[in-house]
């Protein structure tokens, strides 16, 4: 199925993920689609009337929600489960430990407003602990992806493979385009958008546009630079780092918090390898702030393209300057 | 033979054997007649019904009348407690003895089995969920999430059973969160509930048997500790070690 770019950019995560789980639901005779009041916000509008047979809203409450959706998959059925990503991490936790990491049940959970999009409704809103608690749980595969057209491809890939997978949906409506449908997806690999020698971006969810823009100002001010959309947290593609250890430094750019996120597997990655490597993290600090639009509190942590640059640079030249 | 003594017989057995570290003898002994009616032959589907132990301390009961039953994969349950044995305190699915879901932490199971009933009721599949809970793990507001939900969806091929012991970790239910009248507050939410005595088989049967159109729930009134004089009633039995005195008494009264 052909996406137009233009139009999966307009409607953000939610809008996407409503279209292609009509894709899923024309596909597949065992899927059922959870969510917990949460059915207009997952863009479920459509599914929830064309299929009404392979939709369930079990109202505001997260812990059955997970549950439920479980407990149908052990079933042979295919289970996604939708709500906040702040509430798919913390609120059901347990729950999610039980029967996705420890029965390891085929269940695919859907964190919409990861990271800070929501972030004007407050810090309840602002998910940015969602990866480190993923990561921190067994046998579930983590994905992140960076535009619409990823996120066709990410939840279309999360619904071939048979066990639990987190799917963190970052951005809000107009997200920025990366891919066009020519998009190569392969769960588990990295892929290399930019290419340049010195440093090293890896970059996951919408971070990944960004990172691709500071890039650019880099490569003007004639730093070369390599950017990786590390669509994949768990398992993370290690070969795809190795390929670029000759870089000097390694940058990672994240819309989650600096602790556990992917800068944290990068550096689990090179630990893991037996590689030093001087690792610059971007992301969101150990703190609270105060509700605000998600331009304004992007602008706040840094995360838009030229500041990212600016970060970028100034390490570089003060390592440089350490080094002469 | 009377199959439940059999059981209680070998559950001091390999209580006694843990030593030290002792078993969950109270919730356990509770639990034999619910699991024994549930498995019955005229009861259990092999293929189709699906049992979800809740409170999973009570494994050691369910994995015996597996056993029983030739349902449970054989001399695992004499490992009972032994480091890594594959029929651990809280059953697990990843174990591969014929349990097929893990529990541990209370008022989980419910939500599973309501997804189970849910997927066999949408594609119209033979089968009936049980689902075993503690009186006390009630207290837990993810069960009644599930209890809403299941009426809400008239899941009506889901039973679930509680083992109503009166008794919690820190004393009497009555006194910690007062879920006298279970009955009457599930029934509220839409579910067909019967009062039944837990230790009595036939009495589990017949309610489970009985055709119900809306969701069922068995509140069945046991006695912690069920069998043995000393440890009846007696909340400190929840988790406790046998001494070789005790054991003695209550192979006797077995």
């Amino acid at each position: 199925m052909t996406y137009n770019v233009k139009s999966l950019s307009r409607l953000g995560p939610s809008g996407v993920f409503g279209k292609v789980a009509m894709e899923l639901g024309e596909q597949y005779d065992n899927i059922g689609i959870f969510t917990a009041d949460l059915r207009h916000f997952s863009g479920l509008d459509r599914f929830g009337t064309v299929f009404p047979d392979k939709f369930f809203n079990v109202g505001i409450a997260e812990q059955n929600l997970i549950g439920v959706a479980a407990g149908f998959a052990s079933e042979g059925n295919i289970a996604f489960a939708t709500t906040y990503a702040s509430f798919a991490s913390m609120r059901c936790l347990d729950q999610v430990f039980m029967n996705m990491a420890y029965m390891n049940l085929n269940v695919k959970l859907v964190g919409f407003a990861a990271g800070l999009s929501t972030g004007i409704l407050g810090p309840t809103h602002m998910s940015i602990n969602d990866m480190a608690i993923f990561r921190s749980l067994p046998n579930i595969t983590i994905l992140s992806p960076a535009d619409g057209m990823e996120i066709v491809e990410a939840v279309k890939a999360a619904a071939e493979i048979n066990g639990p997978v987190y799917i963190r949906l970052t951005g809000a409506l107009d997200n920025p385009v990366v891919y066009d449908n020519d998009i190569d997806y392969v769960i588990g690999k990295a892929n290399k958008l930019h290419t340049g020698d010195d440093i090293t971006i890896f970059s996951t969810g919408t971070m990944v546009y960004e990172s691709l823009k500071a890039s650019e100002i880099l490569s003007k001010e004639g730093i070369g630079v390599s950017v990786y959309d590390v669509h994949t947290i768990r398992p993370f593609d290690t070969e795809s780092m190795i390929d670029t250890m000759d870089a000097k430094l390694f940058v990672t750019v994240e819309e989650h918090g600096i602790a556990g996120g992917l800068g944290d597997t990068v550096l689990c990655a090179l630990n893991e390898i037996g590689e030093k490597k001087q690792v610059l993290k971007i992301g969101i600090p150990c703190e609270w702030s105060h509700s605000a639009d998600y331009s304004a509190l992007k602008e706040k942590y840094d995360l838009v393209g030229d500041r990212i640059a600016n970060t970028i640079h100034e390490q570089y030249v003060n390592m440089r300057k350490e080094i002469l | 033979m009377d199959i439940a003594k059999d059981i209680r017989r070998r559950i001091v057995d390999i209580g006694f054997r843990c030593g030290q570290k002792g078993i969950h003898f109270g919730g356990i002994l509770s639990l034999v007649e619910i699991m024994l009616a549930i498995y019955s032959e005229s009861v259990f589907d092999k293929k189709n019904d699906r049992v979800v132990l809740s409170k999973g301390h009570g494994a050691l009961a369910q994995y015996l009348v597996m056993e029983h039953y030739g349902m449970l994969k054989k001399g695992e349950v004499d490992k009972y407690k032994e480091d890594f044995a594959l029929c651990s305190v809280h059953p697990s699915r990843s174990s591969g003895t014929g349990i097929d879901y893990s529990s541990g932490s209370l008022g989980q199971g419910l939500s599973l089995g309501c997804g189970i009933a849910l997927a066999k009721k949408n594609k119209n599949q033979a089968g009936k969920v049980y689902v075993v809970l503690g009186d006390g793990e009630c207290d837990e507001g993810s069960v009644w999430e599930s209890i809403m939900f299941a009426s809400q969806m008239g899941l009506d091929n889901i039973i679930a059973i509680i083992d109503a012991n009166e008794l919690q970790y820190d004393g009497a239910t009555k006194e910690i969160i007062d879920l006298s009248n279970l009955a009457m507050k599930i029934s509220a939410f839409g579910w067909k509930t019967y009062d039944v005595n837990g230790h009595n088989i036939n009495e589990i049967m017949e309610a489970i048997l009985e055709k119900d159109y809306v969701p069922k729930a068995i509140v069945a009134h046991t006695i912690k500790g069920k069998g043995i004089s000393f440890m009846e009633g007696d909340a400190t039995w929840h988790n406790r070690n046998l001494t070789q005195e005790q054991y003695k008494v209550a192979m006797e009264e077995l």
